[in-house]
């Protein structure tokens, strides 16, 4: 066994690691990962991130902890302090030897801080881990008069990113730049200009074109002078004025190093000593250091590949970026300043819009080499894949806005061209998938290609794809409709149509099916139609629905009474406990924080709700396409950390939503700190309370694709926190498809999560009125649906195994007892081929 | 020269127990489970209760429709569909489920008893 030394745990490192232990199928490499910071490896890309939950634990990698590979030994809060290459040993900060077979430096880069005269005041700091973050909001957070303010060294890509953590912290920043216009190695001067007044439009002062001079104490405030002769009094300083690799342990023992620092490698990642690699931000490929995550986990596989026995170089890297900075779209692609020989500019700048344009072309005028795109990158996924192919129109016409000219279709792509970047899907993989292997839905294409499934953003080309291979993608609900489901929920709405029946009569065909008869059903009780079991309805009703209960394998049901936010009183627990054991029923705690009782048939449900209604039990509607449970933490009733109610705001949110009946199931979670013990971002809607209010995460579920949820809102109140999750559920209501939960919906939503929010924050589209309305109906409207049953003599009578012996139970239906509780025995299973 | 097969008929409920577009299951004398379906327009048909596909005995629970002008209830448990005519599976193939002869008289329904 051979040793494979890592010096540094940053994401390219980590990104190593895994890639080694993927190709390692002998398992050939012991490996030791040497860390400097006393955490593992975590999202430093989104770093800002981390002021909506000051939550380290939501930059956590995938198993960057390697807790179950017995071949990896991570070895935290101990750095490398030198190598000795004689030896093929290195010495950690601790004293410890470690020797080595192959060794790769992953250093890293350190923040650049000009040496300008009182850099290094206490109220000075850097952007780059979350302890930098903790000490800049421990300062912002130190006492003091008015609102407070930071000036931000440096207007690049990181720049930005401070300036808006820092707002989103309460302080009102000011960005000062050297070069004439912010981020001056992605955009240009009219990319800039724009960029400028967007960002200052967010309550960020910009200064461009100066130095900053000096930085001076003023009481427990600074002074930072800037070379144009402006003074600004802040509270605090942030340097971001880029970064510099850390080669220190190259040259300490002899690596070459290149002439602009980093440590020099080859296009392999080897150094000047073939035992020695490196990778990420401290490597200098061919003399040149790479200040983004892409091109160092190239680095990582490349190495990771030939450790293995495997192949691979280092290709000059794509070094595209697309970024949304406080709300803005900025990107640049390929030779974005126009810096091949004879290139030619065409910009396109309306300043009405907000949205600047430019493409650098070939001095043909034919080929397509780069360009900048400012205050909207929607077509950056496609011209990001025309570089150095010819253009399909004229410059102009590609740039004019939507609508004015022959704007760049997806057909003009080559087949080689990468439709999505970041599981490296060719538009030729996809249009084979669509044509060859029958895909004829952008979920299918995901499940084939992978495409669209890390960041989303090709999923409207993958709609656009199919739509050019000639795939109409139906929105029919079903054979007997043509409409969508949210279509079907807008003539519902409209006509006041109130029965399967006529619906069908009028706008569909045939006799109705599985799909369209419990849709249908659906949207009525989304209308408020009485109960669901009332006449026809009860007929249009899955068998969940229909019995108020989820059928399970042996044809016998579960029940699950309402424990709103999961409190209960040791009396009601009693009563479960009672009927469970009266009625002979399997019990087990579900993961919404209640209680599912198994194993009955259809003629005891009614005995088995009689006793839980009496008891002050309701329905759960763990049977529904509707709410289920809102699970919460102990919060600050009880816990020490917790800061706020979660269990109260739970059991108000379940008691105000229970009964909703939507799209698909419905979860929600609220927890009482950023602790998150109540896992809200794994919900539907989940809710995380923070000293000032609540934070609004929507669009997460587990299941078989796991998603968090992504911020909506934050720190708002109790009103504004209801009246958003009101809009947001109605919204989802009437527009998902059937069984789309809200993940996808948000996900395949054209502008996605922005647009949701200008939909149901700012109403963009104004219909906040109607939806705010149809909850307040749906609260009002809202009744125990197993008291309707047992009220009502007509319904009670279907709950029967047997028309013609009622009482008589199932003879297919029997059990056997594990572990002291009794599970069903399949019985009758015929042969089935299938 | 005429052979004349008796048919025995098995009374099971009021026709006004099954409402249009829904089924019951019936418990016949040796133990086997009968659904029955009623469609609008007097239209009955019988099948056997028991699910193939999953072993359990629901099929009078799932909903019935048509898929491409055939009528067909769809199980609840897995949502296979079954001719409600013959009991062919439209969704396993070599699937299918015993098909009952049924019938209204005097207001009652009656299944035959061996199918």
């Amino acid at each position: 066994m051979r040793k494979l030394v890592v010096a540094g745990h940053g994401m390219v490192a980590h990104r190593l690691v895994e890639a080694v232990r993927a190709e390692d199928k002998t398992g050939e490499w012991e490996v030791v990962v040497l860390a400097e910071e006393a955490r593992p490896a975590y999202d430093r890309v989104a770093l800002t991130s981390y002021v909506d939950t000051w939550d380290p634990a939501s930059l956590a990698l995938e198993g960057a902890d390697y807790a179950d590979d017995p071949l990896v030994d991570l070895r935290l809060g101990d750095a490398v302090a030198s190598v000795d290459r004689e030896r093929k040993v290195v010495v950690t900060e601790a004293g410890y030897e470690q020797p080595y077979d192959a060794l790769v430096l992953a250093t890293g880069s350190r923040p650049f801080v000009p040496p300008v005269p009182g850099h290094d005041l206490p109220g000075c700091f850097v952007y780059r881990t979350i302890e930098d973050l903790d000490a800049i909001r421990e300062a912002a957070q130190r006492p003091g008069r008015g609102r407070r303010s930071a000036v931000v060294i440096g207007g690049g890509l990181l720049g930005l990113e401070a300036a808006k953590a820092l707002r989103d912290m309460g302080l009102s920043p000011h960005v000062v730049e050297m070069a004439p216009r912010l981020m001056p190695l992605q955009v240009d001067e009219g990319g800039g200009g724009l960029l400028r007044r967007l960002i200052t439009e967010l309550d960020v002062t910009v200064h461009t074109g100066t130095s900053t001079d000096a930085i001076e104490p003023d009481g427990s405030r600074y002074i930072a002078k800037l070379g144009n002769g402006t003074e600004l009094d802040v509270d605090l300083v942030v340097f971001s004025a880029g970064i510099r690799p850390r080669d220190d342990l190259a040259r300490s023992s002899g690596l070459e190093v290149g002439a602009r620092g980093g440590i020099l490698v080859d296009d392999t990642c080897r150094t000047s000593d073939p035992a020695v690699y490196a990778i990420g931000e401290c490597a200098a490929v061919d003399g040149k250091v790479y200040g983004i995550v892409a091109p160092g986990y190239a680095m990582a596989e490349i190495v990771a590949a030939r450790l293995t026995g495997g192949e691979g170089t280092f290709p000059e890297p794509d070094m595209s970026t697309k970024l949304k900075l406080m709300g803005v779209d900025v990107a640049s692609f390929g030779d974005a300043h126009a810096a091949t020989e004879g290139a030619l500019e065409v910009a396109f700048n309306d300043a009405v819009a907000g949205t600047y344009k430019k493409l650098v072309i070939s001095d043909d005028s034919k080929t397509l080499l780069g360009g900048v795109l400012v205050g909207d990158a929607s077509e950056f996924n496609t011209l990001r894949a025309m570089v150095g192919r010819p253009l399909p129109a004229g410059p102009g016409a590609i740039l004019a806005p939507a609508g004015g000219g022959a704007a760049v279709g997806v057909d003009a792509l080559p087949d080689e061209a990468q439709i999505c970047s970041c599981n490296a899907v060719s538009k030729g993989a996809i249009t084979h998938a669509i044509t060859d292997q029958g895909c004829d839905s952008v979920a299918k294409i995901k499940g084939c290609t992978r495409a669209g499934t890390a960041c989303g953003s090709c999923v409207p080309l993958l709609g656009k794809l199919l739509t050019a291979c000639g795939v109409e993608q139906s929105k029919a609900l079903c054979e007997h409709f043509s409409q969508s489901r949210a279509e079907l929920f807008q003539i519902l709405q409209a006509t006041r149509i109130s029965t399967f029946s006529e619906m069908i009569d009028r706008y569909g065909s045939g006799t109705g099916c599985a799909i369209c008869k419990p849709a249908i059903a659906s949207i009525l009780a989304t209308l408020g139609n009485g109960h669901i079991l009332a006449g026809e309805q009860a007929t249009l009703q899955d068998t969940n629905d229909k019995f108020l209960a989820n059928l399970q394998r042996n044809g016998t049901y579960s029940v699950v009474p309402r424990i709103p936010g999961g409190e209960v009183t040791p009396e009601k627990l009693m009563v479960i406990a009672q009927v469970a054991m009266d009625f002979g029923l399997y019990t087990k705690i579900t993961g919404g924080q209640r209680i599912d009782l198994f194993g009955a048939t259809v003629d005891q449900l009614p005995l088995i709700w009689r006793r839980l209604v009496d008891a002050g039990f309701e329905s759960g509607h763990a049977y529904g396409k509707s709410l289920r449970t809102v699970k919460s933490c102990v919060g600050s009733t009880w816990c020490r950390y917790g800061v706020q109610d979660s269990v109260g705001l739970a059991i108000e949110l379940e008691l105000r939503y229970r009964g909703l009946r939507s799209p698909h199931k419905l979860k929600s979670a609220v927890s009482g700190c950023a602790r998150e013990c109540a896992e809200a971002r794994s919900k539907d809607f989940g809710i995380i309370a923070t000293d000032k209010g609540w934070n609004l995460y929507v669009g997460g579920n587990g299941g078989a694709t796991p998603r968090h949820a992504d911020l909506l809102v934050s720190e708002v109140d109790t009103e504004t926190l209801i009246r958003t999750i009101d809009r947001f559920l109605m919204f989802y209501v009437r527009t998902a498809d059937r069984l789309q939960r809200t993940a996808p919906w948000v996900e395949e939503m054209e502008g996605g999560l922005d647009h949701l929010r200008a939909v149901i924050v700012d109403d963009k589209l104004g219909i906040c009125e109607d939806l705010d309305a149809a909850m307040v109906k749906h609260v009002g409207d809202y009744a125990d649906e197993w008291r309707g049953v047992l009220e009502d003599p007509e319904k009670l009578a279907k709950f029967s195994s047997f028309v013609n012996a009622p009482g008589t139970p199932d003879p297919t239906i029997s059990f056997r007892t594990e572990r002291d509780q009794k599970v069903p025995v399949l019985l009758g299973i015929p042969e089935v081929k299938q | 020269m005429t052979t004349s097969i008796e048919r025995t008929w098995t009374a099971v409920c009021a026709a006004g127990a099954v409402p249009e577009w829904s089924g019951v299951a019936a418990l016949l004398d040796d133990g086997v489970q009968v659904a029955i379906f009623r469609l609008p327009g007097g239209r009955w048909h019988a099948l056997s209760n028991l699910d193939p596909i999953s072993g359990a005995a629901v099929l009078s629970r799932g909903i019935v429709g048509d898929a491409g002008g055939v009528p067909v209830v769809a199980s609840p448990v897995y949502k296979e569909r079954f001719d409600l005519r013959t009991g062919e599976c439209l969704d396993a193939e070599g699937v299918s489920v015993a098909a009952y002869a049924v019938r209204v008289t005097g207001g009652v329904v009656e299944v035959e008893a061996s199918p």
